[in-house]
């Protein structure tokens, strides 16, 4: 899933101090389960963002929806008909998310209301990390199912740096060495003989060093 | 036991203190309460395990938030007792109240007046 993290309540005040009547959508995916964007934290910004107006003697009208996804045409539309009564959304969901209500509703400033971190995992509540970086070519049936390219601080393809020790990488004692991880469990499946394979080249350009994606399936396209 | 405490606090129950949400908290200095205090079992008492745990860090988040938006955090405390402490129930009673006193109404309370009137 996509982690976010909710932004500080005097950043979101800030961006909607000049409003009079917004929306705060919420998004029902990843920023649900990682706590930073869902109906409830949605219901949290607006009771918060209420009182804090009322205490400055402002009135600001606050609505609340949480959508399904904001990623996605369908579910951005069954809020058009309401649009037009808002000077401004705060949206709550992904960048991704944010983005597609500002062109799918382009005349109604979008504003976002969490910091878009990652492709990551919950780990345990309140603890999410990354391991995707959507490199577009992905190696991990070579590397025992664990990513150098996120995992590793140098996104390394042959093995750890000089800099792993005792399992951690250099940049951090809290930090597993993705490396050693891989060697780990390459050991474990007994294949550690894939290890001394040398990996190819990688291709970058189906990274972000290509400039913005896009994936087009014609077999599904309508 | 007949102890008394404050007239001017309402008891909401709740199944658990881990049934207290964040929203509740401030839904309730939104619409209006000068104060708010949760009472939960014995920390290690929990009858759910972690209930009063959760509550307390929601608290905390209430906290925040409320000082965030100047409300004032301190509006909002977590106690802890057992329900054999009916004595002590009093005395919480007492200290929350005499601490909301010197704080003064809800700020929020002025706007909703003002726009009453």
């Amino acid at each position: 899933m996509i982690v976010a993290e909710k932004k500080p309540i005097e950043e979101v005040i800030e961006m909607v101090k000049d409003f009079r009547k917004i929306l705060i959508a919420g998004c029902n995916e990843c920023v649900t389960v990682c706590e930073a964007g869902g109906k409830k934290e949605v219901a949290i910004l607006a009771s918060a963002l209420s009182m804090y107006f009322m205490n400055q003697g402002k009135k600001m009208e606050i609505d609340e929806v949480t959508l399904e996804r904001q990623c996605d045409h369908e579910y951005l539309e069954e809020i058009r008909n309401t649009m037009d009564q808002y000077d401004a959304v705060l949206s709550l969901a992904c960048g991704v998310g944010v983005q597609f209500m500002a062109e799918t509703y382009f005349s109604t400033p979008v504003y976002p209301g969490v910091n878009t971190c990652f492709m990551g995992v919950t780990e345990e509540r309140g603890v999410w990390t990354e391991r995707c970086q959507g490199c577009g070519e992905c190696i991990l049936g070579r590397t025992a199912g664990i990513c150098p390219i996120s995992r590793c601080a140098k996104r390394l393809l042959n093995g750890p740096c000089g800099g792993s020790t005792k399992g951690k990488c250099e940049i951090s004692k809290d930090l597993d060495c993705a490396w050693q991880l891989i060697i780990d469990r390459l050991k474990e499946l007994d294949r550690l003989d894939e290890y001394e394979q040398i990996a190819p080249i990688k291709d970058w350009s189906t990274e972000r060093a290509g400039g913005p994606r896009r994936v087009v399936r014609e077999d599904v396209r309508q | 036991m007949r102890l008394r405490y404050p007239d001017s606090i309402r008891i909401i129950r709740v199944p658990c203190t881990g049934k207290v949400d964040v929203i509740h908290i401030l839904r309730a200095f939104e619409k209006g309460a000068d104060g708010v205090y949760v009472v939960g079992c014995l920390e290690g008492d929990c009858r759910f395990e972690n209930g009063n745990l959760r509550a307390r860090r929601r608290v905390d988040q209430a906290r925040t938030i409320l000082n965030a938006v100047g409300v004032g955090g301190d509006r909002v405390k977590m106690f802890n007792l057992s329900s054999g402490e009916g004595p002590r129930f009093a005395e919480y009673a007492v200290e929350m109240t005499d601490k909301i006193r010197e704080m003064g109404p809800n700020p929020i309370k002025r706007f909703r007046e003002k726009q009453a009137a």
